[in-house]
């Protein structure tokens, strides 16, 4: 019976690859789909063809991991129904609503592991939307994809452990970095020490990127406050203030702008997980036990469940395939399980101390002046959230603000606005981030063509 | 404005056999395998003009999350230029087909 179980995996990123390869080697005929032209995702993911990218020097101490989980999914690829270009628009009722190169189609499964991975958070600030300002993870992209540096001198911004990778990257292949710029304050660093020591490899690899950028006479500040991006029509100069309050100009013509990650949770949300706000990454994460297990039929892993890099995606997404397999009767290897489960259990308590040490800046965004664009599809500035919530009645609740303002509605249904308008929401009401409630996840999770969706419904 | 001509710089060289596109009237050259924002954005500062405040864009998180970076394809319809690659002949706008008659 459990061999003809219908089994699709969602994103081929290191967690899904995990997952697809643990199914398979239990004998699984497992269905593997991808928005992406190719596998890997995004940590690891492959240049495009034609590019004469050194990915090996780019990735420094992580290329043996990346070449491994690529020569793996070599392996693989044989043995699963593998779908690149494919993207997962819906889910209901044990069915993938699906499209791929401009076809629709359905797909029945009887369990899901979803491994759909991140995107960078963002804060807002005066000058964001101008041209020459790109997230920090779209930055790499941009590297990794294309071989492209996304300006001449590029100045990286907001708080993350990656604004020092990226800015690596970017000297490694001739960049020329003007600042790396983090909102929190260094003492935080310090405070997170202790839980930052518990993957001393990875607090090392970070602190010898931060010492080698110092070395290079790269500015690095501790504690600023974004003021605005200067520039008509591009980038010309980012302005912030020091942690002395003082003001100070670099000129740039990009900007790598980057809070942290932030989990890719729409389908999971559709195929019935629950959700809760966590203080420690102030965002909504479903909910799931220690192997991923959201609801029946339902494992999710990797970045898109807990944010956690792509060691914590590689165990979980083996943890959340074992989860899977003992549901349907199967006999796992209890040892290999404990040894996934205290590996991840260690990078996700790393990754809290990272969520200390890089912290969301929650009174700087409350603190945001009106005119600030919050919503970069529907342009909606930070003022028209505050007086509409100023007239609305009744309790404060984000989707009627949403409903009222349209921020959150536009082209990339509330990815990129929705954590920071969260903060807006709950600060002009003066309510706790979590009492704003959360911007409902609605199909099509991404925009597809009208006559997709008519086709498919 | 005028003086700033490519946004991004391309820092690694290509294999692929250059190609011939065509955007908003103008032709570009290209390299097959190169995604079209790349193209554009190693030759020009922006993508396109928002609909309401026609602010210029040049997307924004190249992984196909923001949708900052739609352009259109006469015979494609709309394209996410961050995740299509570049392929010979394309006949590209910043606007939908049909937007510059409407606005006059
Ligand atoms: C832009 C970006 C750049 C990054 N760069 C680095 C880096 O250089 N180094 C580093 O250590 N970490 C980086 N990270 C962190 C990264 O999240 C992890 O390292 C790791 O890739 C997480 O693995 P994962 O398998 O959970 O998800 P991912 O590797 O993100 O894979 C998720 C996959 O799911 C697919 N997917 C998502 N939704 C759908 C859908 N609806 N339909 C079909 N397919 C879907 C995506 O196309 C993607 O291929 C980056 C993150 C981002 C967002
Ligand atoms: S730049 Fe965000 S979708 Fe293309």
């Amino acid at each position: 019976m459990p061999c003809v179980a219908e089994i699709v995996v969602v994103g081929a990123g290191p967690a899904g690859i995990n997952a697809a390869e643990r199914l398979c080697a239990h004998g699984h005929r497992v269905m593997l789909l991808d928005e992406g032209r190719q596998a890997g995702g995004q940590g690891y993911r492959r240049p495009s063809s034609g590019l004469d990218l050194d990915m090996a020097a780019l990735m420094g101490t992580e290329a043996g991991k990346y070449e491994a989980l690529h020569a793996r999914f070599a392996g693989l690829l044989p043995q699963i129904d593998y779908r690149p270009q494919t993207l997962v628009w819906a889910v209901e009722d044990r069915t993938l609503h699906v499209v791929q190169a401009g076809v629709a189609s359905t797909l029945r499964f009887d369990a899901l592991v979803l491994a759909t991975g991140a995107m960078d958070k963002i804060a807002p600030f005066p000058g964001w939307t101008l041209p020459g300002v790109f997230t920090l993870g779209g930055a790499q992209v941009a590297l990794k994809d294309q071989g492209c540096l996304i300006g001449r001198r590029v100045a990286f911004l907001g708080s993350s452990p990656l604004l020092v990778l990226a800015a690596t990257q970017y000297r490694k292949l001739g960049g020329e970095v003007v600042a790396i710029a983090d909102t929190t304050p260094f003492a935080r660093k310090l405070a997170a020490l202790p839980a930052l020591a518990r993957s001393p490899r990875t607090l090392w690899r970070g602190l010898s990127y931060l010492g080698g950028a110092m070395l290079a006479g790269v500015p690095v500040l501790h504690g600023v406050t974004p003021v605005k991006v200067v520039g008509d029509g591009h980038v010309e100069a980012l302005i912030l203030r020091d942690r002395r309050g003082r003001e100070r100009c670099f000129p740039c013509d990009a900007i790598a702008l980057g809070y942290g990650l932030k989990p890719e949770t729409q389908l999971a949300e559709l195929a019935g997980a629950t959700l809760r706000f966590d203080e420690a990454f102030r965002l909504w994460l479903p909910q799931c036990d220690a192997d991923g297990r959201a609801a029946p039929g339902l494992y999710l892993a990797g970045d898109g469940a807990a944010i956690g890099g792509a060691d914590a995606a590689e165990a979980s997404g083996g943890l959340a395939a074992m989860a899977l397999l003992a549901d349907l009767g199967e006999p796992v290897d209890e040892r290999v399980r404990l040894v996934l489960r205290r590996r991840l259990a260690r990078l996700r308590s790393f990754q809290k101390g990272l969520a200390q040490a890089f912290a969301w800046p929650v009174a700087q965004i409350r603190a945001l002046p009106d005119e600030v664009m919050l919503c970069r599809c529907e342009e909606v500035r930070i003022g028209e959230i505050r007086q509409a919530m100023a007239q609305q009645l009744g309790p404060v609740e984000i989707n009627r603000v949403k409903a009222m303002t349209r921020c959150g509605m536009g082209r990339c249904q509330g990815r990129v606005c929705g954590p920071a308008l969260q903060e807006i929401v709950a600060g002009a009401a003066g309510i706790a981030g979590e009492q704003a409630g959360r911007l409902r996840a609605q199909a099509p999770v991404k925009p597809i063509a009208l006559s997709v969706a008519g086709e498919a419904l | 404005m005028d003086d700033h001509a490519g946004q991004f710089v391309r820092a690694v060289s290509r294999q692929g056999p250059r190609i011939m596109l065509h955007f908003d009237g103008e032709a570009v050259e290209a390299s097959e395998g190169e995604s079209l924002l790349a193209a554009l954005l190693t030759q020009r500062s922006f993508l396109r003009r928002t609909e309401l405040g026609s602010e210029p864009r040049a997307g924004f998180c190249l992984m196909g999350a923001c949708q900052d970076c739609w352009i259109w394809s006469d015979t494609a319809g709309r394209l996410r230029a961050c995740t299509t690659n570049a392929t010979a002949g394309m006949v590209l706008r910043s606007q939908p087909p049909g937007v510059d008659a409407l606005r006059g």
